[in-house]
C-alpha cells in the first residue's frame, strides 16, 4: 500500500485529539480511567501506524529528496513568509519512528505504572499533548515551526515535571527546568535573528541552498548563529553549563523520565544541530564547541554519577552523559554517530528509565503495604531485588550491557563509532584527541556506574526490610511487555547501522546520507580504517568490561547499609555526592545575586522609588504643589484682589503703550 | 480752553478714587470711591468730547445708567453681607480664601 508523505499531519493530529478527548476527561470525568487507558496509548499507536506507513512508502519509493507537507500560511508578513509546512525526509523519518515508537511503548507502560494516581487522565493528556509537540519539532521545515515544537515539549517538560505539584520540590523543578530553558531559547531566537538579517530567510531548504554564498565559511556571522544555536541546544539537551535542570526533572514520574527526559525531548538539540549540518559545518570553531561541550559534558556528568543513590539520579547524569557524546559526535562532523547513538540511546535509556520505573512500583508498593516513609528510589534501600523482579533484571542488564557498551549490543556500535571520529578528527585537530581522552574516560565511567546500579539494586542482600520484602513483585504485564521491545530494540538496534567491519552495510549511514551531504562536504572526516580501527575497538571492549568489573568489585567489596543507617560521604566522593556544589555554585553566584538585585535595585528602587514614587505619586504631588502655590494668591482680601487687578491693568497698559 | 485743568482735576479725582479702594477698608467707602473713580472718567469724557463729537457726552449717560445699575445691585450685596456677619469691614469678611 502506498502512503504519501502527506499523510504524516495524521501523525500530529491523532495525539492532538488524544489530548483533547483526555484534557476534556481530566476536567469532566476524571475517575473514567478505562476511556483514558484506551485513548491514550491508541493515539499513539495509531500515530506510529501512520509513520510505518509513511515510511515504508517513502523507502520502497527510493526517492532521497524531502517531500514539503505545506499545511497553512502562518507569518505571512512582507519579505518574511512562514508557511506552517512540514518536512518529511530521511532524518525525520529516523526521529518519528523513535519518537512513535518508543513513546507508545512508554504509553503502554504509563498504563500500568499511574494505574493508581488520581491525575491519570491529566497525566495522559500532557503526555499525548507532549507527542504533538515533539513531532511538530522534528517535522517543522523552518526555524520557527520548529520552534514552536521546542517551545511546546519545553511547557510538557515544565507540565509533566510539576505534575505532582503537591509537593513543593516538584513544582519547584519544573520551574528550574523551564526558566533554564529559556537561557537556551534566548540563544535559539538570536540566532534566528541573525539568520533573517545575513540569509534572509528561515527555512532549511532555503538557509540550505543560500548559506553558502550568503554567508562566509568559517565567518564571525556563521560562527555567531551556530554558537547561539548552540546554546539553545545546551539548554535543551541538558549540556553544560545548563545541564542543571534535568537531575531536578527527575521528580516527575518515571515514565515521562524515560520519554521526555532520556528518550526523545533532550535529544532535539542533537537533532537540531544534525538538521542544520550545513551551517555548523561552515563554521569549525562552532563544532569545536560543540565538540569540546559534549566530550566535557559526557565526563563531568559520569563522574557525578558515580555517586549518586537515588537509582533515577544516576540515570539523570547517565543521560547528561551519553547525550553529551552525541553532541561530540555532531561536533565532530559524525552527525550520523550521533543520529545513530540518538537512536540505540532512546532505546537503552527508556528501558533502564522504564526498568528503574517498575523497580521504584514494586518499592512503593512494598513500603505502602507497610506505611513506611523509607525512599523508594534510594539504591541503599533495595538489594536483590532478581529474585522478586526477574523479568526487569534481565532486560535491565540487557540496557546495563548496551550503555557499557559491550558488543553486540546497541549501544557498543553507536558509542565506538563516536570515539572512531573523534579519534579520527584529531589527525587534524589535536584538540579532539583531548575530546576523544575525556570520552573514553567518561565510557570507563559509564561501566562502573552501571555496574554499580545494577549491583545496588539487583544483588547482595535485599535492605528493603523483612516486612516489605514480602511485599516485592514483578510489575504487570502491560509494563513488562514494554520493557521487553525495548530489550529487543536495545541488543539488536546496532544492527540499523552495523560498521562494514563486521560484515554490516552502515544502512543507517547510507540512509541519512542526502541529508547530511552538505554536512560532509564542507568538513569532511576520514573515520579510521584497518588496524587503527582494530585497535580503538579492542581498547572500548577492555574499557567496558574493566569498567563494569570495577563497579561491581568496588561496590561489592563492602556491605551496603540501607539510606537511614548510611553515614554522612566524605572527601571527594563528598564533592560528587553533592555534584560538584554546582547548584550551590549557580545559586550563590547567579540565582542569589538576581533576586536580590530584582528585590533591592528593580523592586525597591525602580518600581517603588522611579515608577511608583517619581511618576505616579511624583505627577500627584506637582499637580497638589502647583495648586497650593495657586492657593495662596486667594487670601479672600479684596484689597489684595484689586492691588493685583490695578497691577495687572497697569502693566497692560505700559506694555500696550510701549 | 480749560482742557488741562479738567484733565488735572479728572486725574486727581480717579487718583484719590484708586488710593481710597485700595486703603479703606469698610465695604462703602470703597464703593464710593468707585464711584468716584467712574465720575473721573466722566469728567474726561465730557472735557474731551469738545474735541472729538458728541460721542463721550453720550458715553457718560451709558456710565452712570450702569453706575445706578451697580450702586443698587453693590449696596444690595453690602447689605446683605452685612446681616450675615454684621460687618462690612473688608478684612473681616475673607470666607472665599483658598
Amino acid at each position: 500500500m502506498y502512503v504519501s508523505a502527506d499523510l504524516i499531519w495524521l501523525a500530529v493530529a491523532l495525539p492532538l485529539a488524544g489530548f483533547l478527548l483526555n484534557g476534556a476527561l481530566a476536567i469532566w470525568r476524571p475517575t473514567s480511567k478505562t476511556a483514558v487507558s484506551v485513548i491514550g496509548p491508541a493515539v499513539l499507536l495509531g500515530a506510529f501506524a501512520v509513520v510505518l506507513l509513511v515510511f515504508r512508502s517513502y523507502a520502497l519509493s527510493g526517492i532521497a529528496t524531502p517531500v514539503l507537507v505545506r499545511l497553512w500560511s502562518w507569518v505571512p508578513a512582507g519579505s518574511l513568509q512562514v508557511d506552517l509546512s512540514f518536512v518529511v525526509d530521511r532524518l525525520s523519518l529516523v526521529m518519528l519512528l523513535v519518537v512513535t515508537g518508543v513513546g507508545s511503548l512508554i504509553h503502554l507502560f504509563s498504563v500500568g505504572y499511574m494505574k493508581e494516581d488520581p491525575g491519570y487522565a491529566r497525566y495522559f493528556a500532557y503526555l499525548n499533548l507532549f507527542i504533538v509537540f515533539m513531532l511538530v519539532l522534528v517535522l517543522g521545515a523552518s526555524f520557527p515551526v520548529l520552534f514552536i515544537g521546542w517551545e511546546g515539549v519545553g511547557l510538557c517538560s515544565y507540565l509533566l515535571i510539576g505534575f505532582w505539584f503537591g509537593e513543593k520540590a516538584n513544582a519547584d523543578a519544573g520551574k528550574k527546568a523551564f526558566l533554564v530553558n529559556r537561557i537556551g531559547d534566548f540563544g535559539f531566537l538570536v540566532a534566528m535573528f541573525l539568520l533573517w538579517t545575513s540569509v534572509g530567510s528561515l527555512d532549511f531548504a532555503r538557509v540550505a541552498e543560500l548559506a553558502p554564498t550568503q554567508l562566509a565559511a568559517g565567518g564571525t556571522m556563521v560562527t555567531l548563529i551556530t554558537l547561539f544555536l548552540f546554546l539553545g541546544c545546551a539548554g535543551k539537551s541538558a549540556q553544560i553549563p545548563l545541564y542543571v535542570w534535568l537531575p531536578d526533572a527527575m521528580a516527575g514520574p518515571t515514565p515521562v523520565s524515560a520519554l521526555i527526559h532520556a528518550a526523545t525531548m533532550v535529544t532535539a538539540g542533537v537533532y537540531l544541530v544534525a538538521r542544520t549540518n550545513f551551517l555548523f559545518a561552515m563554521a569549525p570553531l562552532s563544532s569545536t564547541v560543540v565538540a569540546g561541550v559534549g566530550a566535557a559534558t559526557a565526563l563531568f556528568a559520569a563522574t557525578i554519577g558515580l555517586r549518586q543513590y537515588d537509582i533515577k539520579k544516576v540515570l539523570a547524569y547517565s543521560t547528561v552523559s551519553q547525550l553529551g557524546y552525541m553532541f561530540l559526535a555532531v561536533g565532530t562532523g559524525a552527525y550520523v554517530a550521533g543520529i545513530f547513538h540518538l537512536v540505540t540511546h532512546a532505546f537503552f535509556k527508556a528501558l533502564l528509565f522504564l526498568g528503574a520505573g517498575s523497580v521504584i512500583h514494586s518499592m512503593h508498593h512494598a513500603y505502602h503495604a507497610t506505611h513506611s516513609h523509607e525512599d523508594a528510589q534510594d539504591m541503599r534501600n533495595m538489594g536483590g531485588l532478581r529474585r522478586h523482579m526477574p523479568w526487569t533484571f534481565a532486560l535491565m542488564l540487557i540496557a546495563t550491557l548496551a550503555i557499557a557498551g559491550i558488543p553486540p549490543f546497541s549501544g557498543f556500535f553507536s558509542k565506538d563509532e563516536i570515539l572512531a571520529a573523534a579519534f579520527a578528527r584529531g589527525a587534524e585537530l589535536p584538540l579532539f584527541r583531548l575530546f576523544w581522552l575525556f570520552g573514553v574516560a567518561a565510557a570507563a565511567l559509564t561501566a562502573f556506574y552501571m555496574a554499580r546500579l545494577m549491583a545496588m539494586t539487583f544483588f547482595g542482600h535485599n535492605r528493603t526490610g523483612a516486612e516489605e520484602q514480602k511485599h516485592l513483585h514483578e510489575a504487570p504485564a502491560i509494563m513488562t511487555v514494554p520493557l521487553l521491545v525495548l530489550g529487543l530494540l536495545s541488543a539488536a538496534g546496532g544492527m540499523i547501522n552495523l560498521p562494514e567491519l563486521v560484515g554490516g552495510d552502515a544502512r543507517l549511514e547510507h540512509w541519512l546520507d542526502p541529508v547530511l551531504e552538505a554536512g560532509h562536504r564542507y568538513f569532511p572526516l576520514e573515520m579510521p580504517h584497518g588496524q587503527t580501527e582494530y585497535v580503538l575497538i579492542g581498547l572500548a571492549i577492555v574499557i567496558a568490561v574493566g569498567g563494569l568489573v570495577a563497579g561491581w568489585r568496588v561496590t561489592m567489596a563492602r556491605p551496603i547499609v540501607p539510606a537511614r543507617l548510611a553515614p554522612a560521604e566524605a572527601g571527594f566522593w563528598k564533592v560528587l555526592f553533592h555534584k560538584y556544589y554546582v547548584d550551590e555554585f549557580y545559586e550563590a553566584a547567579i540565582v542569589g545575586p538576581l533576586r536580590r538585585f530584582s528585590e533591592k535595585v528593580l523592586w525597591k528602587d525602580v518600581d517603588q522609588g522611579i515608577i511608583d514614587g517619581g511618576g505616579v505619586e511624583g505627577s500627584a504631588r506637582l499637580a497638589r504643589t502647583l495648586g497650593w502655590i495657586g492657593s495662596r494668591l486667594q487670601t479672600g482680601q479684596v484689597g489684595l484682589y484689586l492691588t493685583m487687578f490695578l497691577a495687572g491693568a497697569l502693566g497692560i497698559f505700559f506694555v500696550v503703550m510701549g | 480752553m480749560l482742557l488741562g485743568p479738567s484733565l488735572a482735576i479728572s486725574a486727581m479725582l480717579f487718583s484719590i478714587g484708586v488710593v481710597g479702594v485700595l486703603v479703606r477698608r469698610n465695604a462703602i467707602v470703597v464703593f464710593m470711591c468707585i464711584e468716584l473713580m467712574l465720575n473721573a472718567v466722566n469728567l474726561t469724557f465730557v472735557a474731551l468730547s469738545r474735541y472729538y463729537g458728541v460721542a463721550g457726552q453720550l458715553m457718560v449717560f451709558f456710565v452712570m445708567t450702569v453706575a445706578a445699575a451697580e450702586a443698587a445691585v453693590g449696596l444690595a450685596i453690602i447689605l446683605a453681607v452685612f446681616r450675615h456677619t454684621k460687618s462690612v469691614d473688608l478684612k473681616a469678611n475673607t470666607l472665599l480664601q483658598g
